[in-house]
């Protein structure tokens, strides 16, 4: 009998035998996962040559029919050559492009490619040189981050158009400004790094990756907080309010007037 | 019986220093008539008790002060952010008192419960009659009450001092500068200075806390007693006249039923302020003359001030060194002044024309008074196309429409509209008329449906029953107009001549247009006059001229309403 | 019936069988008469309100009422409780707090309301009466007594017959009337010419507002660029800010036109005040693609390759331009003060 079969009934037995699954699963999962959100990282890291080769294939599939063969842009895109990883992974990710439909601006809706494959076309994308790289995790993390500083930064260059919490607003000829309820932090910071359709461009040396970080947490913070006043009508401010007012209670007052001076059946007196 | 003991013993004491018994007897006894539209006018003043409760609450814990202070306190997406003590003590209302924000909310709810109610008493009042002689003072009060309730909720909700008020406090400096002359002054003393100063939270609150609701509390103290000495007016109905009021006594009826409505609206503000939020200055951030959100827009009272200001074209004069800002100042003072203007004229422009300056206690429906009820609704819809540009921005955004295009539809509708709801309105309540002329003639519905011996089918219909007889009925009776200049014998009348006299006679004639009862007198209920309405309307002048020319000026009739009848003019009917 | 004839309100004398007006109020009792008494009572002529009703509609009604009333205190000693119990105040905290508050409130009061409405309607009796309206106007003899009381105390007091008191008096009332207003002088300062000029001065540094960084060209550098600038070391003075806000934009080369002082930019990088010339409010929208700068308030739209000038909305002026170039270090400073008054036109502006 070996060494470990006769201990096969010691009381710590069970024990040993979970530390060890743990630690293997843990080096499994690491394994997997630790590469992948560094590969994606500044262009100063290695990336895999097969990630250019696919990403150069699901855009000749998906994308060079108005981009152009060399992504040199046709009459109905722009050029990509020099927009960067980042751009990229905004639009796709967000599911922009491919665009259905042209129309004043291109509409967020289900993302066509799936994350893997938006990663590699914004590899692709991003090997012709230049432009910002798609954000590290470590760049868009909010932990520590300054959020009083970020809403003066939001309310100062960012509400105008999305409004204070980031639920929307309209912007000229039939363009609007999305809301932001459902962005994620790296979307958040790739928009304001590639000023995406009619965005204005704040690159990292105008609001610096640390002040991004600050401006993503107080919108992620803001839009998930609880409305503690009640249903929060759209956070859209007053107009919704109004409404309220007379849709609800000055209807509901009416109709406990009609009830406090209502007659009965059978009752005289005169109609109302 | 220690009850009744007590309340004698109470009553004694009382009477003893105040002679009070027969006085308040009799106002116990009041009769106050019952309609639920009567009762508007008690939303409003529900809602301003309520703002006085819960806005002394406020006062406790708010700071109306600009010094700078740099947040820490519970709501950390601030920390660290520089704002007012105004608003920092808003935030410590909101989130650390407890019950503040409950408070805050009601309070809020309130000030717009309050402005909404009015707007609908004010409605009823006009389109009912209400505002004629003896009641032209008390409409003119009511005015002057909602004038000051949209400045008292400008006011109000500025305090907090956040970004969404603060982009109204720097319109609102806009507008003021851009006055001609005095414009600059204006701005500078309100402000203590250029714009945003030190002062203007504190003023705005003393304004806010003293002044107005002091105004507030004399005017409709005065409105109410007005009311109560005059007697509340009420709708047409069975034993119902012009003599007398009909209803229930003050005492118990009226107090408890105006109880109740007191208690409603109290729960009805508080039911809102638990479900829904409104006002979340957190959310805002503090006011910064530097940032402003999209979808700006006051409390929808000021939202017609907003529309007219987004909806003018770029117009301005520079002449001589000096610009005329039509821009600005036209859309801020011009809808505004219109409308309160007009609306203080009313009664008394009513009166010249209809010639009507006799006591009414009893309301008009609204269908008997076509041309009121069309001008009425016109202003409501000019008011609501400026309201709804107001919010052109968040509809743009909502409905998909492209931003411009919404000014664009406003710079129209502003003209178009106001028009086709005089039309429409009119001819609406005409035809509401006709169909009350055919209930009288053919009577109800009853809904049975008899099968003739033909094999035919018809509803069994019966003859209104009194009660809807004397409402079918009701229709204003106008006075004729003395004899204008066109008139064969002598002199004109006073106030008929020249061009005045004739422009008060074509709007005599549009003004008084009404479907006439024709036939439905036949069952004897008429007093003797007006057989047919043969192109006189109803005839009903009661013949007081001044006793000069027997060509009474016809009251207007519908023109081509009756084909087949002589409509001869110049031959009225003395009664 | 309508009847518009009211206690001959007419003015004319003649008219046909004016009712002589008694002075004072006619007793309540003759004027009042029941109009159509509730079917279940008797209506014994002394009484003026029906008694009140105790058959099983009444008694059912009134424990409904009582019902009502009850909830209406639970949910009153509820709101009380609540207030006690919470006492956390972290977000979700104050929403559980408003809550639990709010709808106690509401119950309690709706229920009061619920109850009061009910009792009215099903316990009290029902009852209409008619009360006559005394005529408003008083009798002419109450209105000749008056003009003749006023008459005499005008008479006795002089006030008519002796102009030099009059007059003498008005002339005394009018500067103590006047003085309130007077009174009000130094609500704030006068204009003069302070609304023609902001803080901005030659050689002051552009900063990035929130951030109290300076900005070079070099750092600027993306066309499309767009950020709220504040000249340094105002940034947290908003009443310098209220003038003195600008926007910087960046361009791609060749799309910057005249209007636009182009000895006024640097690099392509143009900058214009953010105050809207309408009324005011941050023109702070930008659009990249179009170059207009869009103010959300009502939607002035200013075209930023062309000096700023208005394309659409209420706005008459365009915004005015800051000169901007850089200093020895490299970074964006302004050459001067704006040329031109900032913000919402003005009388005194030419």
């Amino acid at each position: 009998m070996s060494w470990i079969t006769a201990r096969r009934r010691h009381p710590a037995a069970g024990y040993v035998i979970l530390v060890l699954g743990l630690l293997l699963v843990g080096a499994i999962y690491a394994s997997v996962t630790g590469g992948g959100t560094s590969a994606s990282a500044a262009p100063q890291a290695t990336v895999a040559m097969h990630e250019i080769t696919t990403g150069r294939q699901i855009f000749l599939q998906d994308c060079q029919t108005c981009h152009g063969f060399y992504a040199q842009g046709t009459n109905e895109a722009p050029g990509l050559i020099g927009v960067g990883s980042a751009a990229v992974n905004f639009q796709v990710g967000t599911g922009r492009m491919p665009l259905a439909e042209q129309g004043p601006e291109a509409v967020q809706k289900p993302p066509r490619l799936t994350p893997k494959q938006t990663g590699e076309v914004a590899t692709y994308i991003g090997s012709l040189g230049g432009g910002p790289a798609v954000p590290t995790d470590a760049q868009v993390s909010t932990s520590g981050a300054n959020v009083g500083l970020g809403q003066q930064l939001f309310m100062a260059n960012c509400m105008a158009c999305h409004n204070f919490v980031g639920a929307g607003g309209a912007l000229t000829y039939g363009k609007f400004a999305p809301a932001l309820t459902q962005t994620t932090n790296r979307q958040i910071y790739e928009a304001m790094q590639t000023g995406p359709e009619a965005m204005p461009v704040f690159n990292d040396t105008t609001i610096t990756p640390s002040e991004k970080r600050d401006i993503i947490a107080y919108v992620t913070k803001t839009r998930t907080e609880p409305n503690p006043g009640g249903f929060s009508l759209g956070r859209v401010g007053t107009v919704t309010e109004g409404l309220v007012a007379f849709l609800g209670l000055l209807l509901f007052m009416v109709l406990m007037a009609m009830w406090i001076t209502g007659k009965k059946k059978g009752n005289h007196g005169a109609e109302s | 019986m220690s009850v009744e003991k007590g309340l004698e013993g109470v009553g004694t004491w009382l009477d003893d220093r105040f002679t009070g018994a027969k006085g308040v007897r009799y106002l116990l006894r009041k009769i106050f008539p019952d309609h639920w539209s009567f009762l508007l006018g008690e939303i409003a003043l529900y809602s301003f008790i309520i703002l006085l409760l819960t806005g002394t609450f406020l006062t406790f814990f708010f700071q109306p002060s600009m010094t700078d202070v740099v947040y820490h306190g519970t709501y950390h997406n601030l920390d660290g952010v520089h704002m007012s003590e105004a608003y920092a003590s808003t935030l410590n209302i909101s989130f650390d008192v407890r019950g503040g924000l409950l408070m805050r909310q009601i309070h809020h709810w309130a000030a717009d419960l309050f402005v909404a109610a009015i707007l609908a008493h004010m409605l009823r009042v006009f389109f009912t009659g209400a505002y004629r002689k003896p009641r032209e003072v008390n409409w003119l009060i009511g005015i002057t009450l909602f004038t000051l309730a949209l400045l008292e909720g400008l006011f109000g909700y500025s305090l907090p001092d956040d970004l969404l008020s603060g982009a109204g406090l720097r319109i609102t400096e806009g507008v003021l500068q851009s006055i001609p002359v005095v414009g600059t002054y204006l701005a500078f003393f309100l402000f203590g200075g250029p714009y945003p100063g030190h002062v203007i939270i504190p003023r705005l609150y003393i304004l806010h806390v003293l002044l107005i609701p002091g105004l507030l509390l004399a005017l409709i103290t005065a409105h109410l007693f007005i009311m109560t000495f005059q007697k509340h007016t009420q709708m047409p109905g069975k034993g119902r006249t012009n003599a007398n009021v009909v209803g229930a006594p003050a005492y118990p009826y009226f107090a408890a039923k105006t109880g109740a409505f007191f208690f409603f609206t109290f729960g009805a503000v508080a039911l809102a302020s638990a479900f829904a939020q409104i006002n979340p200055i957190w959310l805002y951030g503090p006011n910064n003359p530097v940032g402003i959100s999209a979808g700006s827009q006051p409390d929808f009272y000021m939202g017609f001030l907003e529309g007219a200001l987004r909806m003018m074209p770029a117009w301005q004069w520079v002449v001589f060194g000096h610009t005329f800002a039509f821009n600005v100042f036209i859309p801020a003072l011009v809808p505004l002044g219109l409308i309160m203007t007009g609306a203080a004229l009313w009664p008394f422009i009513e009166q010249w024309v209809t010639g009507d300056r006799r006591e009414h206690h009893l309301n008009d429906r609204p269908r008997n008074a076509p041309t009121r009820t069309a001008i009425g609704m016109t202003t409501v819809a000019f008011y609501g196309v400026l309201w709804i540009e107001g919010a052109n921005d968040v509809i743009a955004d909502h409905f998909d429409i492209p931003l411009y295009t919404t000014t664009w539809i406003a710079r129209f509708a502003i003209f178009l509209v106001p028009w086709a709801t005089y039309v429409i309105t009119k001819r609406i309540c005409l035809g509401l008329q006709r169909m009350d002329l055919r209930t009288l003639d053919h009577g109800v519905e009853t809904g049975i449906i008899r099968q003739l011996p033909t094999g035919e089918f018809v509803e069994v219909t019966e003859p209104p029953s009194d009660e809807e007889r004397v409402v079918l009925e009701a229709r204003p009776d106008y006075p004729a107009l003395p004899a204008g200049g066109e008139s064969a014998e002598g002199v004109p009348a006073p106030g008929m001549r020249g061009a005045v006299g004739r422009l008060r006679e074509r709007a005599y004639k549009v003004v008084t247009e009404s479907v006439p009862l024709e036939d439905a007198h036949a069952n004897g209920h008429g007093d003797g006059h007006a057989i047919e309405g043969n192109g006189h309307g109803n005839g009903h002048g009661d013949g007081h001229g001044d006793g000069h020319a027997p060509a009474a000026v016809p009251s207007g009739g519908t023109e081509g309403e009756h084909p087949g009848s002589e409509g001869s003019p110049g031959q009225g009917e003395e009664h | 019936m309508t009847d518009s004839n009211v206690h001959g309100q007419h003015p004319e004398p003649e008219g046909p069988g004016a009712p002589h007006r008694v002075i004072g109020t006619p007793s309540p009792a003759e004027s009042r008469s029941m109009l159509a008494p509730a079917p279940e009572e008797e209506h014994p002529p002394a009484r003026e309100l029906p008694p009140a009703p105790d058959d099983e509609h009444a008694n059912n009604a009134a424990k409904l009422v009582a019902a009502c009333f009850i909830l209406a205190m639970l949910a009153g000693l509820g709101f009380i409780a609540c207030y006690f119990i919470f006492n956390d105040h972290s977000l979700s905290a104050v929403t559980r707090d408003n809550l639990a508050l709010g709808t106690t409130m509401a119950l309690a009061f709706l229920l009061l309301g619920a109850g009061a409405t009910i009792w009215v309607r099903h316990v009290m009796p029902k009852v209409e009466i008619a009360e006559d309206r005394h005529p408003l106007r008083s009798s002419d003899e109450a209105r000749a007594e008056f003009a003749e009381t006023f008459k005499e105390g005008a008479d006795a007091s002089g006030f008519v017959k002796r102009p030099l008191i009059r007059r003498s008096l008005i002339a005394a009332t009018v500067p103590v009337a006047l003085a309130p207003i007077v009174l009000l002088r130094d609500l704030g300062p006068l204009p003069y010419k302070s609304l023609d000029s902001t803080v901005w001065r030659k050689g002051m540094r552009l900063i990035v507002y929130g951030t109290n960084r300076p900005i070079t060209p070099a750092e600027f550098n993306t066309p499309g660029s767009m950020i709220t600038i504040a000249p340094e070391g105002f940034q947290n003075d908003f009443d310098a800010m209220a003038k003195a806000a600008v926007i910087i934009i960046k361009m791609a080369p060749g799309q910057l036109q005249p209007p636009t002082r182009m000895n006024w930019t640097v690099n392509d990088i143009v900058a214009y005040s953010k105050i809207c010339t309408h009324v005011g409010c941050p023109a702070a929208l930008y659009e990249q693609t179009t170059h207009h700068i869009l103010c959300p308030c009502h939607q002035s739209t200013f075209d930023a390759t062309r000096g700023a000038k208005v394309l659409f909305g209420p706005a008459t002026r365009p915004l005015p331009q800051l000169p901007i170039t850089t200093n020895a270090q490299g970074y964006l400073v302004a050459q001067s003060d704006f040329r031109e008054p900032v913000g919402p036109s003005f009388w005194e502006r030419s």
